[in-house]
C-alpha cells in the first residue's frame, strides 16, 4: 500500500518537476511547482514527517506561492516563442548533459556505495516522531542558535525586500529625477496591467523600452507618477 | 520502502532543477527552478531522518524552508525593480556585470 502511494505522489512530484522546466508560460510554471509541492508534502506523510508536511503545505504552497503569483502577474512577461530556451541549441543540449551528468552522478553515490547499506525500514520510531512537541522541543534546545539565526535571516531579508521592491526607480543615486539614462520615465500602463489576465496571456505583456525618439517629448508631458510627486 | 526510492526520486528532481536553470532565460522561472533543487535536497534530509530515526534532520528541512523563503523575496524583490526600471527580464540580455 505504502508501495502504491509512494509512486503516485513521486509521479506527480515528478511530473511537477518537469512542468516548471518545460511550460511556456510562468503563471503555469508556478501552478505547476503547486502541484510538485503538495505531492513532496505527501511524500513527506509517508516518511512520518507530519509537522513539516504541514509547514510545506502551509508556507510552501501556500504563502510563498501567493508571492510568485502576485510577481507574475506584475511583471507578466512569459518567455517569448523564439526565446523559450536559451539562444543557442548548443547550450540547451550541454544544459541537459550536464544535468544527466548530475543525476547519474547521485544515482553512483546513492546505489553504488555504502549508503546502500541503509536500504531498510528504518529505525524504530519513538511515539513522538515527527510531532510539533519534538519539533518544538530541538528547536529551542539543541538548535536553539539556528533558530535565532533563521529568524534574523528573516528580519534581514524582509527589510532588503522592502528596500529592493520598494524604490521607485531603482538603485541609481538620482533616482527622484526623470533623467532617461537611467531609464525612470513612467510612462503610462495599459489598461489589464497587473491583472491575472495579463499573467495568464502570456508573452507580449512587458511595455517595451521607451522609444529614444520620443523620449525627449515624453519628459515634458507630467505623467502620473510625476504629479503625484508634486502634490 | 526503503530510503533509496526516495534519494532516487530527489537525485531526479534536483537533476530537473538544474537542468531548468541552466535551460530557461526568464529569471522568475529560475527562481522556481532554485526552489525544486532545494526541496530535492529537503526530501532527502527527511528520508536520512526517517531512517535515523531521529528529528535533527527535520529541523534541518526546516532551516532550508526558511533560508529558501529568503531567497524568494530578495529574488522577487530584485525581478520587481529590473521591472520597474524597465530592464529586460531576461538573464541573456542583463550582461551588464558581465566585463
Amino acid at each position: 500500500m505504502t508501495f502504491l502511494f509512494f509512486f503516485i505522489f513521486a509521479g506527480f512530484a515528478l511530473a511537477g518537476a518537469a512542468g516548471v522546466v518545460v511550460l511556456r508560460n510562468p503563471f503555469y510554471c508556478v501552478l505547476s511547482l503547486v502541484v510538485h509541492l503538495i505531492s513532496l508534502a505527501l511524500l513527506f506523510l509517508l516518511l512520518e514527517a507530519q509537522f513539516v508536511a504541514v509547514a510545506q503545505i502551509v508556507v510552501y504552497a501556500g504563502a510563498v506561492m501567493v508571492l510568485y503569483v502576485f510577481v507574475v502577474a506584475y511583471v507578466g512577461g512569459g518567455d517569448k516563442p523564439d526565446q523559450l530556451w536559451s539562444a543557442s541549441p548548443r547550450q540547451k543540449a550541454l544544459a541537459i548533459g550536464f544535468a544527466s551528468l548530475i543525476f547519474i552522478e547521485l544515482a553512483i553515490a546513492i546505489l553504488g556505495t555504502a549508503l546502500s547499506s541503509l536500504g531498510t525500514e528504518g529505525a524504530e520510531l519513538s511515539a513522538t516522531y515527527g510531532t510539533p512537541s519534538e519539533i518544538g522541543e530541538l528547536l529551542l534546545t539543541d538548535y536553539l542558535l539556528a533558530f535565532e539565526l533563521a529568524s534574523m535571516l528573516l528580519l534581514i531579508a524582509a527589510i532588503g525586500a522592502v528596500a529592493l521592491a520598494g524604490r521607485r526607480g531603482g538603485i541609481a543615486e538620482n533616482e527622484g529625477n526623470l533623467s532617461p539614462r537611467h531609464g525612470v520615465v513612467h510612462t503610462p500602463s495599459p489598461a489589464a496591467t497587473g491583472s491575472m489576465a495579463e499573467g495568464v496571456s502570456g508573452y507580449g505583456v512587458t511595455t517595451p523600452l521607451p522609444d529614444p525618439q520620443f523620449e525627449g517629448r515624453e519628459l515634458q508631458q507630467p505623467t502620473r507618477e510625476t504629479a503625484e510627486d508634486d502634490r | 520502502m526503503t530510503v533509496n526510492w526516495y534519494l532516487i526520486v530527489s537525485a531526479m528532481i534536483f537533476a530537473l532543477g538544474a537542468a531548468g536553470v541552466m535551460i530557461r532565460r526568464n529569471p522568475l522561472v529560475i527562481l522556481l527552478c532554485l526552489e525544486l533543487m532545494l526541496n530535492a535536497g529537503n526530501l532527502a534530509l527527511i528520508g536520512f531522518s526517517r531512517m535515523w530515526g531521529d528529528g535533527a534532520g527535520e529541523i534541518f528541512a526546516i532551516v532550508v524552508m526558511v533560508i529558501a523563503a529568503c531567497e524568494v523575496a530578495i529574488g522577487l524583490g530584485i525581478i520587481v525593480a529590473l521591472y520597474r526600471r524597465r530592464l529586460p527580464v531576461d538573464v541573456d540580455e542583463l550582461r551588464e556585470l558581465h566585463g
